[in-house]
């Protein structure tokens, strides 16, 4: 069954990753990416992560990728570009090089190190398999609370300076003299 | 039958298809011109890189990995809204611009 969850949302991450960079319509390569999200939150279920998967379909799925379809339509680039010409010929045979040699490589060191054995962190201990349904908000609560209380508060000045930020970046200037 | 009940994806598994991932993502930014799905396929690599996270705290036993993948969000988060941000104001001073015009990071 494990195997079953594990096969789907791999071919649902994998053609949506595909669709991502293959297709020449931006606002269907976003649909593509919605699809990706999705399979990893499939994961991220079975791997008992199940606050991270709701906040990966409502974060990412939801608001990042709806983000992304506002800009789209707000510039007005949802044509489909002409992916078929290349200006740089060596650049695409490059890059099929450069990704199949990184994923060779990490696979190969992946393989090659699982029987490591590592000793456990000193954190917390992940929920297991038969505890109750909350057991993963709680444990994650609390070491997010506790242990990385200090990398929370920054986070909610990094958000704060992002949107500050891009108000000031996208904001038209007057070019009148009435203030 | 029994086979596949039985079988059940290891973190190998897991890390490989986050490799795998990874690689599209990466590719993808290098043949990718437009700035928008370039910003899609950064949003590939982080997700692979979450999900390896994810497989390696269930394999150690210590939710760290699931606090950083929490972190990880809201840090992409702030990317995304920044440069989309950026985008926009590139965008409307010249439409229609692809990563190659904008490569002198001024107007």
């Amino acid at each position: 069954m494990e195997l079953v969850v594990f096969v789907l949302a791999a071919a649902m991450i994998l053609v949506g990753a595909v669709g991502v960079i293959v297709r020449s319509n931006p606002v269907h390569a976003a649909l593509s990416l919605i699809l990706t999200l999705f399979g990893v939150a499939v994961l991220f279920v079975a791997q008992n992560a199940h606050f991270l998967a709701a906040v990966q379909v409502i974060v990412y799925a939801g608001a990042i990728v709806v983000l992304f379809l506002f800009v789209i339509m707000l510039l007005g680039v949802d044509r489909a570009e002409d992916i078929t010409t290349e200006p740089f010929k060596v650049q695409r045979p490059l890059a099929a090089i450069v990704g199949l040699g990184l994923a060779g490589l990490v696979i190969a060191a992946v393989v090659a190190s699982r029987d490591v054995v590592i000793p456990r962190g000193s954190g917390i201990d992940v929920a297991d398999v038969v505890g109750d349904g909350d057991s993963n908000i709680k444990q994650l609560s609390r070491s997010v609370f506790g242990d990385y209380v200090v990398a929370f508060e920054v986070t909610s000045v990094l958000l704060v300076v992002a949107v500050v930020g891009t108000v000031l970046l996208t904001r038209r200037i007057k070019s009148g003299k009435d203030s | 039958m029994s086979l596949i009940a039985a079988a059940s994806p290891t973190t190998t598994w897991y890390l490989i298809l986050a490799a795998v991932l990874f690689a599209i993502g990466a590719v993808g930014v290098l043949v990718r011109r437009n700035p928008l799905v370039m910003f899609m396929c950064i949003e590939l690599m982080l997700n692979a890189v979450n999900l390896s996270f994810v497989a390696l705290a269930k394999k150690l036993g210590d939710i760290g990995g699931q606090t950083t993948v929490f972190f990880v969000m809201v840090v992409a988060a702030a990317e995304v809204v920044v440069g989309l941000g950026i985008i926009v104001s590139i965008m409307r001073r010249r439409p229609g611009a692809t990563a190659d015009d904008i490569s002198a990071l001024k107007g």
